[in-house]
């Protein structure tokens, strides 16, 4: 008897035409490689300094002239403009990534219809959810219906003005960039909450008072579990953490630091309840409140939502991977390796520009297995109870992240040769953990292979 | 209508006076509700202070029509019933009106039932399992557990050529008999199913997650189980051995040897939502233990006993009973000499069960009451028929 599985052995290119192939191929590495491509270009004028010289070079003097503040403003915004449509494009990625990999994990085939393998079926949604009427419930809070998404938008793309994506890539390093990133990402649950009481439907009004309550909760342990990583690399500057790590596992903070190793767990915990994911995904818990907050909403705004939740995971991601994973070190090259690749002319060397692009994909590539993780605990796990999500904040993550902290206090006046043993030692343990898990994955498939069936109909 | 809204309504009405309570309808139209029931519900907060099944969106007139149309004419009708256990209300209603005209089966054709009716109940047990995970929040086991449905429509199909209205017993026996080669195949599926079992217990039956989500909650007391009028696996989750199967055998069911799981509270109490849920899943590889049975039993010979094509039984009345996978279905059929029958009356296990909800569902959580729809494995059309 043979095992079916949702993929079938015939190539790509026999069950998709030629075209497709190529148009998906060509947007899949296009549009997340010309963002990245656009943010390394347009990086190193983001100095009025490096304007000037630039002009200077020209033939111009421009000083501190009108035209140099415009040329700067403009670079600034396209930098904007550019983190911000990183995030729909992520969102948008993220959504197919994730219906493939639910269908393979629930035996069935995924979206597979809108170019090849179905990659572009999050354009075709996004285009379908503009063309949807925008419905408003007559009972509802006009003003407050339509502006909740916005809410929900603003603490999206706030959080990415400070989050890293390589060496120098970063819109803005803030010296309270940690500070920053907590406070803005907490403005999602402004929307969740004005959405589910403007709806004036019983069921948002459910599901946003469980979000409130939830997204408030978890903000506690992740804010105490953050500072442990803070207070190992002594600043708030999310450039200034990662700097303060290294490119090989035993020099990031997870390993580091035996508290940092249980403060990592709990982090991606709370902020898996802050993102409203499974198993905290109780504001919109589908059998229990139809939708939650957002069951009201129809066409452009629930798809704002929607993409709020999922870019949502890119900051889950990089939060996690900036200050436990070691960020975008690139492992064997030091940072002061990065800087003398730049040289002392106006414009970098491209060497400079390589190590950037290296470290644009250490840092994706970390992000995503984070984001695969997400995904993968979606579609295990079932949901908890609110008093469980409550218990379990309060009674087990709140003080252990406290009890994380008192421990980092004490570790890092301990001197250097202790952290070089833990870090090798917690790097054994992880690799054994991860060796164990592969292997119990292997068993648990070859103890059911024994007597499958087709169980195709098709 | 809007003058007068269901009794159970108005009392909440009433009763949802006070401003930290508000009224709420789990339903018509809820991803949870398993068809088209309303679960009107009186909350504060997250703590449900009572919770009023209205049914009833969903009648059909199907006893009616059974008193309207000829003996046979019927039988199609009976498939609509309970569609994800067709079988049992088919045998149901052939095994009434058999005793009605005291016909008696040839053999074949009461092994070829109780195949098909175990298999129908894998089928359906597999829905309710799935669901109920789906339920608690994972949708992944209900995919899963899905395709392995699939799976038993594709060999009912290959018997009877429907893959849920099967339509497949008739008055004085069975419409096909079993194909060359299919009690192989049912084999094979067979063991698929009691290898697949331990991947579905790891799957979602020994998350930890899921028990601490059913564990402990809503537990029936044998007492109250018994009480309520609970039948089938809701009753033997409660640690009640009836099982009509063995305590009161019909068809070739006294021929087979099996066990009839019952709640142990291994997780909790006995009689919570899991022990509910376990009983379904242990069910499964006992049907599955019968199957194999008659297949290696089944006897060969007629598959149909001599029947008028309208037949016309004596005036009296007849009551029959079948083990459902919703529990204990009942066929009461009053006959007064014509080719129609006088009285027809249907009792089935999901209507039994929404007698303890409201009871149940005090002072539970949101979440808690769907558990326990979800650990009764209802279907609406079964509830109001």
């Amino acid at each position: 008897m043979k095992i079916t599985t949702a993929l079938d052995s015939t190539s790509l290119t026999r069950r998709y035409p030629k075209t497709a192939v190529a148009t998906t191929l060509f947007f899949l590495l296009a549009l997340p490689f010309l963002l990245y491509l656009l943010l390394l270009v347009t990086l190193p004028f983001n100095q009025p300094q490096t304007l000037n010289a630039l002009a200077k070079r020209v033939g111009w003097d421009l000083g501190g002239s009108p035209i140099r503040d415009t040329w700067y403003a403009v670079i600034l915004v396209v930098e904007a403009s550019i983190v911000a449509l990183y995030t729909a494009v992520f969102a948008g990625v993220t959504t197919w990534v994730e219906r493939r990999v639910a269908g393979r994990m629930q035996s069935r085939i995924g979206p597979n219809r809108p170019g090849t393998l179905g990659f572009m079926s999050w354009v075709a949604d996004a285009v379908k959810m503009l063309f949807k009427e925008d419905l408003i419930p007559a009972q509802a809070d006009h003003l407050l219906f339509r502006a909740a998404p916005y809410f929900s938008m603003v603490g999206l793309t706030l959080p990415f003005v400070v989050l890293p994506f390589g060496e120098s890539v970063i819109a803005a390093d803030l010296n309270v960039g940690v500070f920053y990133v907590t406070a803005t990402s907490a403005f999602v649950v402004v929307g969740i909450l004005v959405s589910g009481w403007a709806s004036n439907s019983k069921w948002s009004l459910f599901g946003a008072v469980r979000g409130a309550a939830q997204v408030i909760s978890y903000e506690i342990p992740a804010g105490i579990a953050i500072m442990v990583p803070v207070m190992m690399a002594g600043t708030l500057s999310m450039q200034g953490i990662i700097r303060a790590q290294g490119g090989w596992p035993w020099q990031w903070f997870i390993c580091q630091n035996p508290a940092a190793f249980v403060a990592f767990f709990i982090a991606v915990t709370a902020s898996l309840a802050e993102g409203n994911r499974t198993p905290f995904d109780l504001p919109e818990a589908e059998s229990e409140l139809v939708a939650g907050y957002h069951a009201e909403y129809s066409g452009f705004r629930i798809a704002l939502f929607l993409m709020v939740e999922w870019a949502n995971m890119w900051i889950m991601g990089a939060l996690a991977v900036t200050l436990f994973l070691g960020g975008w070190q690139i492992p064997g090259v030091s940072v002061e390796m990065i800087q003398q690749a730049r040289g002392n002319d106006v414009l970098p060397s491209l060497l400079w520009f390589g190590w950037q692009f290296l470290s644009l994909v250490v840092f994706a590539a970390k992000t995503w297995v984070l984001v695969l993780l997400f995904i993968w605990l979606r579609w295990t796990l079932p949901r908890v109870r609110v008093d469980q999500m409550m218990s379990l904040c309060w009674k087990f993550l709140v003080p252990g992240a406290f009890a994380c902290l008192i421990f980092t206090l004490f570790w890092v006046m301990a001197p250097p040769s202790v952290h070089r043993v833990s870090g090798i030692a917690i790097c054994v343990l992880g690799l054994w953990l991860l060796v164990k898990f592969v292997m119990q994955t292997r068993k648990n498939i070859a103890d059911v292979r024994g007597a499958r069936v087709d169980l195709s109909n098709w | 209508m809007a003058e007068n809204p269901p009794i159970e309504r108005q009392i909440l009405r009433r009763m949802s006076a006070s401003d930290e309570e508000i009224v709420i309808n789990f339903g018509p139209q809820h991803p949870s509700t398993h068809g088209v029931i309303d679960f009107v519900t009186q909350t504060n907060g997250e703590i449900i202070r009572r919770s009023v099944p209205d049914i009833g969106y969903l009648h059909r007139g199907l006893e009616k029509i059974g008193e309207t149309v000829s003996y046979p004419g019927y039988m199609p009708f009976t498939d609509r019933i309970d569609y994800l256990a067709a079988m049992f209300t088919n045998e149901g209603y052939a095994m009434a009106v058999e005793r009605l005209l005291r016909v008696d089966v040839p053999p074949r054709a009461k092994y070829l039932r109780a195949i098909a009716s175990e298999l129908c109940r894998i089928s359906s047990h597999w829905v309710a399992v799935g669901s109920m995970a789906s339920d608690i929040g994972a949708s992944t086991p209900l995919t899963h557990a899905l395709r392995e449905r699939e799976a038993v429509n594709d060999l009912l199909e290959e018997l009877c050529g429907a893959r849920l209205t099967f339509n497949y017993a008739r008055i004085g026996g069975v419409s096909f008999d079993a194909p060359a080669g299919w009690g192989e195949k049912v084999l094979r599926y067979l063991d698929h199913l009691d290898s697949y079992i331990q991947e579905w217990d790891r799957l979602i039956s020994l998350n930890k997650i899921y028990i601490k989500r059913l564990a402990n909650i809503a537990v029936i007391s044998r007492e109250k189980a018994i009480a309520y009028g609970l039948c089938g696996p809701n009753l033997r989750g409660s640690g009640v051995s009836w099982d009509t199967r063995r305590d009161w055998p019909y068809g070739a069911y006294p021929d087979f040897a099996f066990a009839v799981p019952v709640g142990q509270g291994q997780m909790g109490a006995p009689g919570d939502c899991w022990d509910r849920y376990a009983v379904r899943v242990l069910e499964m590889l006992e049907s599955s233990k019968i199957i194999r049975q008659a297949l290696a039993k089944l006897p060969e010979g007629d598959i149909m006993a001599k029947v008028k094509s309208r037949p016309k039984p004596d005036p009296g009345e007849v009551m029959a009973r079948v083990e459902s996978a919703r529990g204990e279905m009942c066929y009461y059929v009053v006959s007064d000499g014509s080719e129609k029958a006088y009285r027809m009356r249907v009792r089935t296990g999901s209507f039994m069960a929404m007698g303890i909800i409201e009871e149940m569902s005090r002072g539970s959580m949101i979440a808690d009451l769907i558990a326990l729809i979800a650990s009764f494995d209802i279907v609406a059309p079964e509830i109001d028929r």
